[in-house]
């Protein structure tokens, strides 16, 4: 009989030290959903900074650490999927480690990916009665393919929709702009400030218009970005991570 | 000046870049639904892709039977290494016929070449015909958009420089009206011109052919009531087979402006009696191109414009902020390769959301290839600015103990600073959004504290 798949929790560095408390539902929905998880001690940070801002050979440091934390492991997951495709796509040459990273990187999912393609979960029970605006996160949307890009003619899919949409009272709404980019971008936000700026504020105002109650999404590194624009203009509007309202509405 | 200062400058008339990134907008959703019509438009994507990797693999052979098939049909073939080389053979050819005035269509291998001032320092008026271009040469303004030039202008712009440049009605903004303006100002211009200068789309191979796609039947005008015929054409722009246009005119106009097809898609094969078409087959760094492996497949590029439509950033901040004849993603990717240290902003000037790559009609991976050029970039960056402090961080994320440090000291430190520190002027992040609220302990610790044996 094959043993049950152990998971590698990886919660990633800005996760870690802004928002713990997404970390901990991520931990928690796992294991209400049966998985045996473990977080290893450890980690730092996966590189993606760097590596956007054009120094991913400076990442090999980082790389192999990653590796040798979570090479045991049946699966890694984490509740961001830019981090994830960092992961995937972008680790620099590692001689003589390249099969370990190869394996590394098939065995990585993003949260809701993880849930919908691994864990195949139907029919999640649980509540949560608000009007919920959903941010395609780039990487998570054209990286991973976690939803139908607007752009390309395929069939329509949202893994995160499909998770949500399972709760009782959640009124998924429809954006003017279904996924257009929020303009974080690492740091870009900070290189291009003004342009990233506008682009965030465009990104809440479609949320707005259509009177989101909770904005959610899969990467809180957009959601940070969208929060502090929001936060400074003194909207209302509440921040949740995918992970925290499936934990909180799953009893 | 680098893309982030343009693009705050553009920023700056809010009610104006609202307009121009709606605008845009509207073609990228008019593309949307014209492409949706299409079952099989993905399909038509693999296709396209799939036929210029073949091209791009094969160039010099399809080249070869190119100028022979061209050559056969009685045009006469010039090959130029670069812009300098082409604005020379324009000339020459110019001069040979006492040409002192031409026609030109729209060619954003002219722009690249900067043909139309070096034309104009040796005596020759020439004429833009296309009249986004035409605006823009009045304004003496490159094209902000390879497809739309004049995309960031509006009609009260355009009434005004009719008012002053063709003496139209002040204040007149009827689109009709202006247009028709236009129209008899060009219609002197044509009668007058010997020679007319066009673009390409696509080349032929197989039959030496050469298409002219455009919506005002301006090249065609140009063409036929010149006695010469020069078209200037970049050598990435064969296809193998008439055949293949099937593929690729179902994309071009469909990506470009959700059009089913351009209202001209003019076949040059042989000169009418009496009549010469010169091809000018341009290089200007195309070959270096072919030979960089990561980026090679930008030369797939059929100038369509989607991915300027698309993208968040070139639509907020205008074809202009780019600096480069050819603007937006495709001109991030196709720039550096020209000249790396002027354009070296470019690469940087996107998030990275692929939206871009997944409008492309022939599939270029544009943003894995800007993420390819920020490498490079930074190569010869050096260890000053962004790469010290880049270097730093690399030595703490390899080292758990350092990260932990260095992690708990920034949030102590940023929740003892006084506000005033945090969001002062220099701190990018903190101009217009709040930083989040900073928790008593990371998840690292609340782990060891709760769950760890």
């Amino acid at each position: 009989m094959k043993k049950e798949p152990h998971i590698g929790l990886f919660i990633p560095c800005y996760v870690d030290q802004f928002y713990p408390q997404v970390a901990i539902a991520t931990l928690e929905l796992l294991e209400k959903l049966g998985c045996k998880v473990s977080y290893p001690l450890g980690q730092t940070c996966c590189g993606q900074p760097l590596a956007n801002a054009g120094y991913e050979r400076d990442t090999e440091g980082s790389s192999l650490h990653f590796i040798k934390l979570f090479e045991e492991f049946d699966y890694i997951v984490a509740p961001s999927g830019s981090c994830v495709l960092h992961v995937k796509e972008h680790f620099p040459n590692l001689p003589g480690k390249e099969m370990s990273a190869i394996s590394i990187q098939k065995k990585i999912f993003e949260l809701t990916e993880f849930l919908t393609d691994v864990l195949k979960v139907g029919n999640l029970k649980g509540a949560f009665p608000k009007k919920v605006g959903y941010h395609s996160s780039c990487h998570g949307l054209r990286g991973l393919r976690l939803a139908s890009s607007s752009e390309l003619n395929i069939p329509h899919f949202n893994k995160a929709k499909q998770l949500l949409t399972n709760l009782d009272g959640l009124e998924w709404i429809e954006l003017s702009r279904s996924d257009e980019c929020c303009g974080f971008g690492g740091t870009f936000a900070i290189t291009e400030e003004a342009l990233s700026v506008q682009m965030g504020k465009d990104r809440l105002a479609d949320h707005l218009s259509h009177e989101v109650e909770v904005l959610t999404g899969g990467d809180l590194s957009c959601l940070m970005h969208l929060q502090g624009i929001a936060s400074r203009e003194g909207q209302k509007v509440e921040f949740m991570h995918v992970a925290e309202i499936l934990n909180q509405a799953i009893r | 000046m680098s893309h982030p200062k343009a693009a705050a400058e553009f920023l700056k008339d809010q009610a104006n870049s609202q307009w121009h990134d709606e605008t845009l907008w509207m073609i990228r959703d008019k593309r949307d639904t014209s492409s949706k019509s299409i079952p099989e438009w993905e399909k038509l994507r693999n296709l396209a892709s799939d036929i210029k990797d073949n091209v791009l693999s094969n160039l010099d052979q399809y080249l070869e039977q190119f100028e022979s098939q061209a050559l056969k049909n009685g045009i006469k073939v010039h090959w130029a290494k670069d812009a300098k080389e082409h604005n020379e053979i324009v000339l020459r050819i110019l001069q040979e016929k006492n040409c002192e005035a031409i026609v030109k269509s729209k060619s954003i291998l002219t722009e690249e070449c900067h043909l139309n001032p070096y034309l104009e320092k040796h005596g020759i008026e020439v004429v833009d015909t296309d009249l986004g271009e035409r605006i823009v040469q009045f304004l003496h303004q490159p094209p902000s958009h390879i497809v739309m030039p004049a995309i960031h202008l509006k009609k009260r712009d355009i009434s005004a420089l009719f008012h002053e440049k063709l003496q139209t009605e002040k204040g007149n903004e009827d689109p009709t009206y202006l247009t028709n303006a236009a129209r008899l100002h060009l219609r002197e211009k044509f009668l007058g011109a010997k020679v007319a200068i066009t673009g390409v789309n696509f080349g032929i191979a197989e039959t030496g052919e050469f298409l002219v796609c455009t919506n005002e039947g301006n090249a065609d005008m140009g063409v036929h009531l010149a006695d010469t015929h020069i078209a200037c054409m970049g050598i990435e722009k064969i296809i193998p087979r008439r055949k293949d246009l099937g593929v690729f005119l179902r994309l071009l106009a469909r990506s470009a402006t959700g059009q089913p097809i351009t209202n001209y898609s003019s076949h040059f094969r042989s000169p009418a009696e009496g009549k010469e078409i010169h091809l000018v087959l341009v290089d200007n760094g195309r070959t270096r191109q072919l030979a960089r492996e990561k980026f090679k497949n930008s030369l797939k590029c059929i100038r369509c414009g989607a991915c300027m439509n698309t993208c968040p950033i070139y639509r907020r901040s205008g074809g202009f902020s780019y600096g480069s004849t050819v603007p937006g993603p495709i001109g991030s990717i196709l720039s550096p390769g020209l000249d790396m240290k002027k354009y070296s902003t470019l690469p940087f000037a996107s998030t990275l959301c692929g939206s871009c790559s997944d409008v492309c009609p022939v599939k270029i991976n544009i943003h894995e290839q800007l993420y390819e050029w920020r490498q490079e970039i930074t190569k010869h960056h050096g260890a000053v600015g962004k790469g010290l402090s880049m270097k730093l961080a690399s030595g703490i994320f390899k080292s758990p103990l350092a990260y932990q440090f260095s992690g708990s000291l920034m949030r102590k430190v940023i929740k003892s600073l006084p506000k005033i520190v945090i969001y002062n002027p220099l701190n990018s992040w903190g101009k217009s959004r709040n930083l989040p609220e900073v928790p008593k302990e990371s998840f690292q610790e609340w782990y060891k504290r709760n769950r760890h044996e």
